[in-house]
């Protein structure tokens, strides 16, 4: 039950508390660039949605088998050159954000000829999304969120499994799409708005992001609202 | 094809013409992020300073070297690499600053600012176009990001730099410093500007 608890609370806390855009300011390039049409932004919210679970499922994975002192790859290869104290004490940790640059890259690559081969129909929808996705910071602070608790905590009992980094991506991504979408939905409505000139384009969204933000701040404190009803 | 610009040209056009924030929207995350109060914008601007120099100045060197397809992976893991380097800098000497940021240091890696330059001047022109274009849009970048730390610490909290210089009946705009804030002061700013860019232009002309 406490487990159930602790995923729920964080998929609300992704997606709406602390919602990616609203809240962390990340991936708002797309947020003002890709938020013209309802369409693109469903098919931009999507995209990033699936790298996000992907990339933070490889980053995961990186993080708690090969960087954290102890981790089981990287203590049985050093295992071969040190002694096993030295060698359960190797922290590759400083090497993380180099690696998850790299592991996004090459998931965004890997996805795209997957999608573009198999499903031929989905990458008509959302292939030119998908190159624009390395350079998205909401990934990469998926994949740092996810880190931060993994490594360098002081009890490694509290350490995120691998069910609730999925969960966070998840619903970080949804929060994105949820975001991106309501702000299409008004961007379509103010091509019919007399909005001064200077403001045109992306000043306009920015300051409608802000009302949006302010709308988002409604949900702050439901989180313990949550924790006291179920823990 | 068309003439390169010169590296004063290149220096002269990131502050102002080019701003990256204003004119370019471009690195709007931390922009937005780290804007609350000037003390942590004055630290992300350095970094990203730092960051520009570096990645520009290397990638200039090896532009020679560079492969078409594999250009932006050399891009990004250069970068990753400073980034690093000025992550476990902060971490050590101003701790406090380094937990105040949190995640967007690693961030910028993917900051499009200096992604953007790596394409535009840095692997097509010498270093020293390279590096005054780095020093340019840095300068063009700490410009913007205090100009809108500034606002948002004045109204949010009365002070600046910490220290109190509108009157204590001056009623804090919390909103200022939460995350609204953010985009209400990028948002008017930058209407401000095409405002004012307007009107130079059609006086000129």
């Amino acid at each position: 039950m406490e487990f159930i608890a602790e995923i729920f609370l964080i998929a609300i806390g992704a997606a709406l508390i602390n919602n990616f855009v609203l809240y962390y300011f990340v991936g708002i390039c797309p947020f003002i660039g890709v938020s013209k049409e309802v369409e693109t932004a469903i098919g931009m919210g999507f995209a990033v949605t699936f790298v996000m679970v992907i990339a933070s499922f490889i980053s995961w994975s990186i993080t708690t088998f090969i960087l954290i002192p102890g981790a089981p790859i990287s203590s049985f290869v050093a295992g071969f050159f040190l002694t096993p104290e030295k060698a359960a004490s190797i922290d590759l940790t400083i090497l993380s954000y180099i690696v998850y640059i790299f592991a996004i890259a090459s998931s965004v690559q890997f996805v795209e000829m997957f999608v573009k081969k198999s499903y031929p129909l989905l990458y008509r929808s959302f292939g030119v999304f998908l190159p624009l996705i390395t350079t998205n910071c909401a990934i990469l602070f998926a994949c740092l969120t996810i880190m931060s608790n993994v490594a360098g905590i002081d009890n490694p009992e509290n350490a995120w499994g691998l069910s609730k980094a999925i969960t966070l991506a998840l619903f970080g991504g949804m929060g994105f799409t949820l975001a991106i979408v309501i702000m299409s939905g008004i961007r379509e409505e103010l091509n019919f708005a007399d909005v001064p000139e200077p403001f045109k384009g992306a000043a306009i969204t920015l300051i409608i992001a802000g009302i949006l933000a302010m709308a988002f701040m409604g949900f702050t404190g439901v989180d313990s609202g949550i924790r006291r009803l179920l823990l | 094809m068309a003439e390169l610009p010169t590296p004063t040209e290149r220096f002269l056009q990131g502050i102002l013409p080019e701003n990256p924030v204003y004119r370019q929207l471009l690195g709007l995350c931390p922009t937005l992020a780290v804007t609350n109060n000037m003390k942590s914008a004055v630290t992300m601007a350095a970094a990203v300073a730092f960051v520009l120099f570096c990645a520009n100045i290397i990638i200039s060197l090896i532009r020679d070297l560079l492969k078409p397809h594999l250009r932006i992976v050399i891009f990004t893991l250069t970068i990753a690499t400073f980034v690093t380097i000025v992550d476990k800098f902060l971490a050590a000497y101003v701790y406090s600053m380094s937990k105040e940021l949190g995640p967007y240091i690693p961030l910028i890696i993917v900051n499009c600012i200096i992604i953007c330059r790596c394409e535009v001047c840095a692997s097509k022109q010498n270093v020293v176009a390279a590096a005054s274009d780095a020093v340019g849009q840095s300068l063009g970048f700490a410009l913007a990001l205090f100009s809108i730390a500034g606002v948002r610490e004045i109204l949010g909290t009365g002070a600046f730099f910490e220290l109190q210089i509108l009157p204590s009946s001056w009623p804090n705009w919390i909103i200022m410093v939460l995350p609204p804030g953010a985009f209400f002061t990028l948002g008017l700013l930058l209407g401000l500007v095409n405002w004012l860019s307007n009107r130079s232009g059609k006086k000129a002309t």
